[in-house]
């Protein structure tokens, strides 16, 4: 059977469920070895379709940039000769896979949607308009998949595991962190992961009161655009588009956003889009299922209400 | 020092894209300079400001911006554009053989270029707004074996010490990371606001040198890259249905509960 290699996701001591999306994935192709760095999780990639966990240690990854990750994995490749590595589509996710295909000479293909048994990946491309099939055709498939792209798969039983310990040069230690600041999270769910994402705009003026009250009555994720995180009303963290997170969730809310292209390039694949802004002529409603022309400082509320009216 | 800035033409994300024989069409949209990386000139363009006793002679200060394109022939466009903003001089890898080039092809002869030119930085944008693949820069570190640090939201740079410190700001928060010269740098938007090119700049930019080579003069045979050597190959390209057209109310007072009401019916919450 062909062996799979996913690498784990894990943000403040959680494994992320993108991994477990990774290991659905893989579980199609063949034999899913799930990478991991930090030894204290083992125990929660049981949660997951995963055969085997390749602890990898000697090595304090959080450190440097992803030079290390990326030379654990050439070292994995080389011994394992896997058909693919998957890895999610985040920033690192992604130079992750760029580095890996050029040390182990192999096509890379990036934000994926899906991919099937065949390793025949699915892309949308130019703002939504268009899909692509493409595999690579060289050397082990390389690709990085979108998060909330897939129903997670349970675990089949309790994986084995192994150890590993990667060779690590000088030259991956050139970049080294020096201090960080995590994100600080609330109470509500990771952007990428929510079913429902709620964003507000320029239109908010600030206040992002509304947003977030109607955002909590839904159990949804808070997003902004630009025009917000560059006047510091919502953080950078929260920005969806081209610049900042892309989206795919079930419901997206739009409220006091125009639509420019580039917020749009993060958001355009949302299964339904409901728009909220004051002005019947704002290109976001293009996109609209359903739209509302009026002041979200009146319609939010309402809304907000009337689910809670639904609830009791 | 000397700075390299890495910089692509792309076509205008206003204009309609379509696909020509499983590639992007690129010979029927307007083209434009990679708006992201305005933002590593601009930057570029700061550090050596920064870092020269005077403020007005760029070319006293011992520092240098050579911008990197490589693409067609018109991508002399958006190189102009980007000299007129202060870069120095620009290198344009312009070669037939190299169109439909793949990440691993185009970081293959940037980093050729690169290390040719014996550069202290090399600063890129985050994302090219066509591939938006956003793997460039960090392909270039591991190519070079030089030190990455992308998704830069602050760059700070002593040229005495040949160090260089950055503020990697991601979606997992922000990193304070540093390192010896030479890096690969990548700017994120935030970073700063890309000056506009003044009369002054867009008149010197045209007696500003742009040196063409093409694959035999950087030596890479012809063989590794263009869309023979792609090494992801596309299948198939399906134009997705259009959104039909969803439904549009005024609120009158109702709009709230009116939205809720649709929600429900659609069961999306
Ligand atoms: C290189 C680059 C990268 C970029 N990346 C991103 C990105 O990742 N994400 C992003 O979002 N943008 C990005 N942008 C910016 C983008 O071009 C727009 O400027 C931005 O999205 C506008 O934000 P907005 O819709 O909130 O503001 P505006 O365009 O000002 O729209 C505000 C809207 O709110 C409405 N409104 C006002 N008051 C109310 C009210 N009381 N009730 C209801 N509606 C109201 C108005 O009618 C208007 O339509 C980028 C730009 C560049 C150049
Ligand atoms: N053909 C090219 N010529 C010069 N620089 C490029 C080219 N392609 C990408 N880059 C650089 O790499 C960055 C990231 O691009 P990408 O990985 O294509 O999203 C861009 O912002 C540019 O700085």
């Amino acid at each position: 059977m062909s062996e799979v290699l996913i690498l784990v996701d894990a943000v403040d001591g959680k494994v992320a469920k993108s991994t477990g999306e990774l290991a659905t994935y893989a579980k199609s192709i063949g034999k899913v070895n799930a990478v991991l760095f930090d030894a204290s999780l083992v125990s929660q990639l049981g949660a997951y379709a995963i055969d085997n966990v390749i602890i990898c240690g000697g090595i304090d990854i959080t450190k440097f940039s992803s030079a290390p990750v990326v030379q654990t994995l050439t070292q994995l490749v080389s011994s394992k000769s896997p058909t693919a590595v998957l890895i999610t589509s985040s920033s690192r996710g992604k130079e992750i896979a760029g580095r890996l295909a050029v040390a182990t000479d192999s096509g890379i293909i990036t934000d994926a949607t899906s991919i099937d048994a065949d390793l025949v990946a699915t892309q949308v491309i130019f703002g939504g308009s268009t899909t692509v099939r493409s595999a690579v055709a060289h050397g082990t498939a390389i690709v990085t998949l979108r998060s909330n792209s897939i129903e997670p798969l349970g675990a089949s039983g309790t994986p084995t595991t192994e150890e590993f310990t990667p060779t690590i040069t000088d030259s991956a230690k050139l970049g080294i962190v020096t201090s960080s600041q995590p994100v600080v999270k609330g109470g509500r769910p990771e952007l990428t992961e929510a079913s429902i994402v709620v964003s507000g705009g320029r239109g908010t003026n600030g206040d992002f009161k509304a947003v977030e009250e109607f955002a909590d009555v839904l159990g949804a994720a808070v997003g902004a655009s630009r025009a917000a995180t560059d006047a510091g009303w919502y953080p950078h963290t929260h920005q969806v588009g081209q610049t900042g997170k892309t989206v795919s969730p079930q419901l997206y809310v739009a409220c006091g956003i125009s639509g420019a292209i580039q917020h749009r390039a993060g958001m355009q694949t949302s299964k339904m889009i409901v728009v909220i802004n004051k002005d019947p002529e704002a290109p976001i409603f293009e996109l609209a299922d359903y739209g509302v022309v009026g002041d979200l400082f009146n319609v939010l509320p309402q809304a907000t209400a009337a689910i809670t009216a639904r609830k009791a | 020092m000397k700075i390299a800035v890495c910089v692509k033409q792309v076509p205008d994300s206003w204009a309609e894209k379509k696909m020509a024989d499983g590639l992007l069409d690129r010979a029927n949209v307007d083209a434009v300079l990679n708006d992201l990386d305005e933002y590593a000139i601009e930057e570029a363009l700061r550090i050596v400001e920064a870092n020269s006793p005077t403020k007005e002679a760029g070319e006293a200060s011992g520092h240098t911006i050579t911008l990197i394109s490589m693409g067609p022939e018109r991508a002399t466009e958006a190189i102009r554009k980007a000299l007129s903003m202060g870069a120095d001089e620009a290198i344009h890898i312009c070669d037939d053989q190299l169109a439909g080039s793949d990440a691993l092809a185009t970081s293959l002869v940037l980093a050729k270029v690169i290390s040719d030119g014996a550069f202290d930085l090399v600063i890129c944008g985050t994302e090219s707004t066509d591939a938006r693949m956003s793997v460039i820069p960090a392909m270039l570190a591991e190519r070079l074996s030089w030190a990455q640090l992308t998704f830069a939201g602050t760059v700070s740079v002593d040229p005495s010490m040949k160090k260089v410190s950055i503020a990697r700001s991601t979606e997992f928060g922000i990193e304070n990371m540093e390192a010896n010269f030479p890096a690969v740098i990548s700017v994120i938007e935030k970073i700063n606001e890309p000056r506009y090119p003044s009369f002054k700049g867009i008149m010197a930019a045209k007696k500003k040198t742009i040196t063409t080579k093409n694959l035999g003069d950087i030596n890479i045979a012809p063989e590794l890259v263009g869309s023979k050597a792609a090494w992801s190959k596309v299948k198939d390209a399906t134009l997705r249905p259009a959104r039909s057209a969803g439904v549009k109310v005024e609120d009158a007072g109702e709009g709230g509960r009116k939205l809720v009401e649709f929600l429900v019916e659609k069961r999306a919450i």
